[in-house]
Order: C-alpha cells, then structure tokens, then sequence
C-alpha cells in the first residue's frame, strides 16, 4: 500500500495522477474467518482495523449489505464532540475524541479533522446552571470545557442573534477540542488500514441468518453471496439492529427512528465551528466545501423509511432562524434521513449477546458518528478478548434489567425523547 | 403524513403524539415487567402503534402503519381495540 507523503504526492503528480493504488480490495468472500463483521460502516471498518492492529486478529472479514460507508457514515453531520456529563459515557467520549486527534496520524489518512469548536448557546438561567455542571464534571474526567458569557460567545459568534426577542442568547458552553471531521474520509481511512492488514471488505453481501452449532453457539452468516462461517461474529448495524437481532430471536431495547439532516449551497466562510441551539434542537456547522450542514431533533415515530417528514424540516429551520436569522438568505440543497438505534436510555451498547459467539454494536441513537473511533477500538477490545474496554464497562445489554441506566437527558425508557 | 382519525377525519400527524409500538401490555404484577418497559419487536413493515390527537379529540388511536414507508392502513380508538 502506498504510504501518503508529499513524496508520493510529488511522485504521482509527475505521473498525472494516474497511477495511484485502489484505497482499499473490494474483496469476494472465503469460506471461513475468524471474525466476521457484520456492517461497514465506520464502526463496523474502525473494529476490523483495532482487531488487526492492536489485537492481531488478520482473518477478518466486514460484510456489508451495500456499499461502505453508504449508510449512516454517510448521513450524519461530522461533529465530533465529548462534552458528556455521566459517568459511563465520559471516559469513553473522551478516549474517542483522544483517537479523532491522532486518527490521520495513525491511519495515514487525511480525515479532515477540524477542531474547530463545539459551542452550545444557553438561553435561561437555568440552561446556564445545568452548562455549569456539565461542564465541571467534563473538567473533573479531564475534558475541555469553558463556560461562556454573553461577551464570551460574542467574540466567537458575532452574527448570532443576541436580542431574540423569545429566546435571548446568555451565554454558552464551549468545548475548543470539538469540531467536524470528513465522514466520508473516516469511512475510507479504516477501510484502507483495514484491507492493507488483511481485512477482507465484502461488498452488496447482506446477512440474512445465522449458522449455529448444536450447542446453539453461532458458527458463521448466511448470506446473499453465501455462506461464511466464523470464529465469533460482531453486529454493527446501528439502525437496524433489531432486524438483525431477530434473526437469533433477540429482542433489544431499541426502536428505529428517522432523523433528518440538511445541507445549504455553498457559501463563503461564516461560521467558525459547531453552534447548537439552546432553546430548541438544532446544531450547525459550515463543511470545508462551504455548505451549511445542519439537523435537529429526530422525527419521533418508528420508522425505516430513511426519509422524514415536513413538521420537523419546519422544526429544524425556525431553531435556524432564530439564533443566526441570516441563515434564512442560504438555500437548501440538499435534505435526507437516516435510521437510528435509539435506545432506551439514549446510550449505545457495546456487549457479548446473549447468545454465544455473537457480540452486538448498537444503540447509537443519533450520535454514533463522534464514537466511531472509540466505539471500533472498544468493539474489537470485546471481541478479541472477551472482556469489555475499560471505557465501556457500563455499555452492557443487561443494564435495562439491573436498572444501571445511562441517561444522560433523563427521559426515561422513551426513545422518541432521547 | 397524515393520519385517519376516526372522530376528526384525515389530521395532520403533527397534531397527534406518538407513544410507540401497541402490542406490549402492562402485566398485571412485576413479573414480565422488563419486558414491558424495555424489549421492542421494532419490526420494518406493518406496526400497530399508540398515538395521541393531543391537538384535536384528545383521543387515544391505534394506527397501523408501514415503518418502511410511513404508509397509514388506518386508525381505530384504541379503547375497545383488539390486542
């Protein structure tokens, strides 16, 4: 595999470009490996890469239904971020975005890390309270975060619109080590490092069943290009989980739900970083291209339709409007949905299934994206060695039943709220 | 989307709120009581599910509907709906 310098760049641009490798094999499956993934996305690529790089695992293959990256690696808004509050969650965001800042390093990858800044506005006094202490126990597990005043995110965000008449700006949280990434490039970067370790990347190859032995232990994945048996079997299908799980009749505490995202055309420079909006649901940030990318809140029924519906559209652009009203002049390019795990707590889970050899990724809700170096490396740490990270001891599927339940916005066993 | 109800006709689904899947019934003691709370079939296709006219009849509904593509069969009031 061709290491990326600016040698290589020099040596390729003397040759007009035409030279350069294929990234990645696009590989037919074997018969037989000792740990399938099912799901290429970037979780299910960042755990076949951490089991041949940090574990030593080679024979390895990803399974993908589609294309890499071609689900919600590619639907999601590209901040990353560790601004959480509970113990459980906070280790573990932490180690990822730990990852994010040595990721191109490690994966010779230009994955367009940014870190640009993560600033939530808070408009009440009590917002202001409930930043204080999410951000003191940020900095009491070693996380970056400063509490802004009104001046404060006045220098960083000027254009916002301060005075609203409802919902006046007061101040903010600030994360400076959060930013954005390239999904797409993330997606690639662990496919590359992935297939150059000998990870075998199977495309438009979708699992419908589980081979068991006698013991009822799962031995291998029927799928549409065939069966491939398997040492141990890992499933990082967020978004359709449940599917997936019901193929060995598991039930999980999990719904699908859509939510939907948006681009604007691309403008010139306007936002320094990831603003969030305090008084409803709507988180921005401005992609090196120049658009304006953008979300909010979940459309809260079950769905896997990958699309949404006009009330929230409506939602998302007012919480637009009424922190930056210029955002109104842009014109929207683009919209789509994706499908996600949305748990019962508003926590992932990343554990041994009840049913040996088979190991479950899932549950990200709508935050999976900024986990996915750590969510891969705990994923791997699990598979290869049966015990869970130490950043992801709390993750487990049994937490609904023992009442250990990690919910960071306290909605209780609603997942629509999360 | 829009939703059939069965007192106000054809509604936006923006006046009604949802609850989720209708098929979990509360146990009558602790026993199954997890499986109430927690487990979901979450199924990709035909799902009967909760949901309330909150801006209209401040009905209860069951509507069955397509979670692959948002498709309404119909909605019925859910007292008196079969299981």
């Amino acid at each position: 595999m061709t290491r990326f310098s600016v040698f290589s760049l020099a040596k390729n641009a003397l040759s007009g470009h035409r030279l350069w490798e294929r990234t990645w094999r696009d590989a037919a499956p074997r018969d037989a490996y000792d740990v399938v993934i099912v799901g290429g996305g970037g979780h299910g690529l960042a755990t076949a890469y951490y089991l041949a790089k940090e574990h030593g695992v080679r024979s390895v293959a990803v399974v993908e239904k589609g294309w890499i990256g071609g689900g919600n690696a590619g639907r999601n808004t590209t901040i990353i971020r560790s601004n959480y509050e509970l113990e459980g969650n906070a280790a573990f965001y932490e180690w990822s975005m730990k990852l994010w800042e040595g990721l191109e390093q490690d994966l010779n990858y230009n994955a367009m890390v940014s870190q640009r800044g993560v600033l939530n506005l808070c408009h009440s006094d009590a917002q202001r309270d409930a930043y204080a202490r999410r951000g003191n126990a940020m900095r009491m597990n070693g996380v970056d975060a400063e509490l802004l005043d009104k001046e404060g995110v006045r220098r960083l965000a000027p254009f916002l619109d301060f005075d609203q008449a409802r919902f006046p700006i007061q101040g903010g949280m600030y994360q400076p080590r959060g930013g954005t990434a390239r999904h797409d490039a993330v997606v690639w970067g662990y496919a590359r490092g992935a297939s150059d370790r000998g990870v075998d990347i199977i495309q438009n190859c979708e699992v419908t069943g589980f081979l068991r032995g006698a013991d009822g232990r799962i031995t291998g994945v029927e799928t549409t290009r065939g069966v491939i048996a398997a040492g141990r079997v890992g499933v990082a299908v967020a978004g359709n989980s449940s599917r997936v799980a019901a193929m060995v009749g598991l039930r999980l505490p999990i719904e699908s739900h859509v939510l939907q995202a948006f681009v604007s055309e691309a403008l010139k420079p306007v936002l320094p970083g990831v603003i969030t909006f305090g008084a409803g649901h709507f988180y921005v940030s401005q992609s090196d291209k120049g658009g304006l990318v953008f979300g909010g809140d979940i459309d809260g029924y079950n769905s896997y339709a990958s699309r949404g519906n006009l009330p929230v559209v409506e939602d998302v652009c007012e919480g637009g409007m009424a922190i930056m009203p210029m955002i109104g002049r842009a014109r929207l390019l683009r919209s789509w949905g994706g499908i996600c795990d949305m748990t019962m707590d508003g926590s992932p889970i990343i554990d041994r299934a009840p049913v040996d050899g088979l190991y479950l990724n899932a549950g990200w809700c709508y935050g999976g994206f900024k986990a996915t170096p750590a969510s891969g490396w705990c994923f791997a740490h699990l598979i290869a060695t049966d015990q869970p990270h130490e950043t992801a001891t709390r993750y487990r599927l049994d937490r609904f039943a023992t009442g250990h339940l990690i919910d960071e916005k306290g909605q209780g066993a609603q997942p629509n709220l999360h | 989307m829009r939703l059939p109800c069965p007192f106000c006709g054809d509604r936006d689904a923006s006046e009604f709120v949802y609850r989720g899947d209708a098929a979990p019934v509360r146990p009558a003691t602790s026993e199954g009581f997890y499986d109430y709370v927690y487990l979901r079939e979450n199924p990709a296709g035909p799902m009967r599910e909760h949901w309330y006219h909150a801006q209209g009849c401040r009905n209860w509904l069951v509507v069955t509907r397509d979670t692959r593509t948002h498709e309404v069969f119909g909605a019925v009031l859910a007292r008196g709906a079969a299981q």
